[in-house]
């Protein structure tokens, strides 16, 4: 919500003694420098607190309390600064909801002997020099790129799996100074990518509140745990943020539970880091989704168990398209149980494809290739590439006079070959022709 | 770096569409394509902020505070935070192909859409190849339609077809004067058309400015045709009209577009060339070819305008006059 600077003066005079006080108890209580902190402070709660007039109030309370506090300088206890880094990245975990103990320098009687505030007022050089006037965060964004300079947390997890230090993501990020490594464009960028993550708005927000000394690292070491390399766990986070609000206990539960099933461990780093949602499902859930494949296909065990493996996304998406695809391979394409079980085994992505697309393909290959079932049995491969190929190959062989697909007869191409092999290979080997010719061809289609 | 590829990504291509593909999807697939590649490129050094940061006086004993400035990376715009630096392109198509159809499409790019209207303005003809098969009619004219009625074809020679597809050429070349809007009866109007440059410079229906045929093999044959402002369920209408006229049924099985003004099957790239590079080389090489064609053109059009015209006092430069658009059925 936008704040217009008229409104402050009258949320001051509204505002009671006691939150008063506790703006700047808070402001005594930080172990940092003066005026530096207060600017830099501001901003921090703005993050951190949703309430609008909590936020409206603290504005105006932390730069009147530190110009105050200039003249407590006989009060005030003078510290040594400290490096500026820590000044310019405050640390998110310091919530001004809680109010230290300590009781403050500023005895309720003599906030009214205070003299008043002039900007007219000398003040000494180092004093004018600590005076920092940055520009205030934005209230609320629409992109997380206005926080990340002030937020720890946020550039940690840009920079994830791009450091080179030993330790991982257990070390600080070096300095300022961004390593040679992220500067140089990778085959991918290896950090949580934020552009996707701010477009859903409660997840954002949930980014900007954690902490990732207290609670981001303990998610991160434990999926380090599971077998999860340094540079994966970026696209995983990138995928499934809301992981961070899972509860430990419950993520170690349903880990347990895959190894209960006898998944080994490579199976299971294998199977969370190709669906990412796979550990945000609870543990009757991942069991039913389980026993549906082992009863919807009749495979064995450890048939099923392979097939979850090699596809992982199985127990994640919706099975709805699953028994739409049982149903159409059955009843519409007319192949028979154990077939089934043979084609979905080799290639798991049969269940999960286009009814459209598998309908237009088998149609080209039985009809106009005329293919049949039982060597289309053998070659499964054929529903998992592109239809134009298909078209565009045969076209071409039987221009040439050489689609035969009979393994009886001679010159025969075996199916595989036809699909699976690159455009130079096929020309070269089965075509016997040049890739000329056959873009030739492809251009009198 | 991605500035200097989207510099080269800058006018006209043709791309040749394949059979069975919208021309939508042709445009969208190449753009998904050109983006893949710019996203691609080495993404810059991160960028620096100048921060005034306060630290102490170098050289001095006390414990003395100053601003320095010094230059601090910041994130803001790292791929991560920020996305990919190219999200959409631009991508005009020129005249459309429909789905069944295939051949040459062009595409433009950039500054290059700015030109796609002086080529629409230019007028220029196009070549097709139309496959057709005799013995049977349909509705939608093509072999997958409702079957209509079915026909014998022995009596249909080679010399038959010719002589129908001379009085269409004919009866179109009638047009094509009438739509160009010429007086004849002057100098430079009858020089043109010696040259066999005559052809209308605004709206008109289907015309063919040459037609021939390829080849013959009943029931199939094969017909090149050059036309201008026509589509391709015309064509398909023309091959079932010549059927008629050979007292038989005929179907159209395919339409190939073999060449776009000046873009021909050459140009043309396929599928699996559908990436920045080819795409920036293709629009290198086009590109002289389309400046020069494209004044030539230009040079012509306001010639056209100041000859006298057939229906208009002599002087009127208004290149869009009226012309009704009649219904033209190929006589």
């Amino acid at each position: 919500m936008a704040l217009l600077l008229g409104q402050i003066p009258r949320w001051f005079n509204s505002i009671k003694l006691s939150s008063f006080i506790k703006a700047s108890q808070i402001t005594k209580q930080s172990a940092r420098p003066g005026k530096t902190l207060s600017n830099g402070f501001s901003p921090q709660a703005l993050l951190l607190s949703s309430d609008n007039c909590f936020l409206q109030w603290e504005i105006k309370t932390y730069r009147t309390s530190s110009l105050w506090n200039s003249f407590q300088s006989a009060n005030s206890n003078r510290q040594e600064n400290s490096s500026l880094q820590s000044t310019l990245l405050p640390s998110v975990s310091e919530k001004p909801e809680i109010i230290p103990s300590l009781e403050s320098e500023l005895p309720l009687e003599e906030l009214d002997d205070l003299p008043p505030l002039s900007p007219m007022q000398p003040i000494s050089e180092e004093e004018a020099i600590q005076i920092v006037a940055h520009p205030l965060l934005p209230l609320s964004s629409f992109t997380l790129g206005d926080y990340i300079d002030h937020s720890e947390t946020l550039q940690r997890l840009v920079q994830l799996g791009g450091q080179s230090c030993a330790q991982g993501i257990l070390c600080q990020p070096a300095s300022r100074q961004l390593l040679p490594e992220q500067r140089k464009g990778q085959k991918g960028e290896r950090g949580v990518d934020l552009s996707k993550i701010e477009r859903h708005v409660d997840a954002a927000n949930l980014l900007l509140r954690l902490d990732f000394e207290k609670d981001i690292k303990q998610i991160l070491l434990f999926l380090k745990d599971l077998g999860l390399e340094d540079n994966q766990l970026g696209p995983f986070l990138t995928k499934n943020y809301s992981i961070f609000s899972e509860d430990l206990e419950n993520l170690k539960t349903r880990v347990a539970y895959l190894q209960s099933k006898n998944f080994t461990k490579a199976d299971i780093a294998r199977m969370v880091r190709n669906a990412p949602f796979l550990l945000s499902f609870s543990v009757e859930r991942l069991d039913n989704r389980l026993g549906f494949f082992q009863k919807e296909l009749e495979l064995s065990v450890k048939k099923t168990r392979d097939l979850v493996v090699r596809l992982p996304r199985l127990l994640t998406g919706s099975l709805e398209p699953v028994k739409e695809n049982m149903k159409v391979y059955r009843l519409e394409l007319g192949f028979k149980q154990n077939e089934i079980q043979h084609m979905v085994t080799r290639i798991p992505k049969m269940l999960t494809a286009n009814k459209r697309k598998l309908t237009e393909t088998f149609d080209y290959i039985h009809n106009v290739m005329n293919i049949p079932h039982h060597i289309i049995v053998k070659f499964p491969q054929v529903f998992n590439t592109r239809v134009f190929k298909i078209k565009e190959r045969h076209s071409f062989l039987a221009y040439l006079g050489k689609a035969q697909y009979d393994p009886a007869k001679t010159n025969y191409v075996s199916l595989d070959k036809f699909v699976s092999i690159p455009d130079e290979v096929f020309c070269k080997e089965i075509a016997k022709t040049s890739v000329d010719d056959f873009e030739k061809f492809l251009k009198t289609l | 770096m991605g500035s200097s590829g989207l510099a080269r990504l800058q006018g006209l291509f043709a791309v040749y569409k394949p059979p069975g593909m919208k021309w939508l999807h042709a445009r969208e697939t190449v753009e998904l394509q050109l983006l893949k590649g710019l996203n691609a490129a080495k993404p810059p050094a991160p960028e620096q902020r100048v921060r005034f940061l306060l630290g102490p006086v170098e050289g001095s004993e006390e414990k003395k505070l100053t601003l320095t400035a010094t230059s601090v990376p910041t994130l803001t715009t790292h791929r991560l935070v920020r996305g990919p630096a190219f999200t959409s392109l631009k991508i005009g198509v020129g005249h459309h192909l429909d789905a069944r159809a295939s051949g040459v499409l062009v595409l433009a790019v950039g500054h290059g859409l700015r030109l796609l209207t002086d080529v629409y303005d230019a007028h220029l003809t196009k070549d097709y190849t139309v496959r057709g098969l005799l013995g049977k009619a349909t509705d939608s004219f093509c072999e997958d339609g409702r079957l209509i009625e079915k026909t014998t074809y022995d009596h249909v020679t080679r010399e038959m077809l010719d002589r129908i597809l001379a009085r269409i050429q004919g009866s179109h070349q009638k047009a094509l004067v009438m739509y160009s809007n010429l007086d004849l009866k002057s100098q430079e109007a009858y020089e043109m058309a010696v040259q066999g440059v005559i052809r209308p410079m605004n709206k008109s229906p289907m015309l063919i400015t040459g037609t021939r045929c390829l080849h013959f093999a009943p029931p199939e044959f094969l017909l090149e045709v050059q036309c201008m402002h026509e589509t391709q369920q015309q064509l398909r209408k023309l091959v079932h009209e010549i059927g008629l006229e050979l007292k038989t049924a005929a179907v159209c099985t395919q339409v190939r577009r073999t060449r776009d003004g000046f873009f021909r099957l050459d140009d043309a790239l396929l599928r699996t060339q559908w990436n920045l590079h080819s795409i920036q080389g293709a629009i290198q090489s086009a590109a002289p070819r389309v400046a020069a064609e494209l004044e030539r053109n230009l040079r012509l059009r306001l010639g056209h305008q100041q000859l006298p015209s057939a229906g208009q006092p002599w002087g009127s430069k208004d290149p869009s006059s009226t012309v009704e658009v009649e219904s033209y059925s190929g006589q």
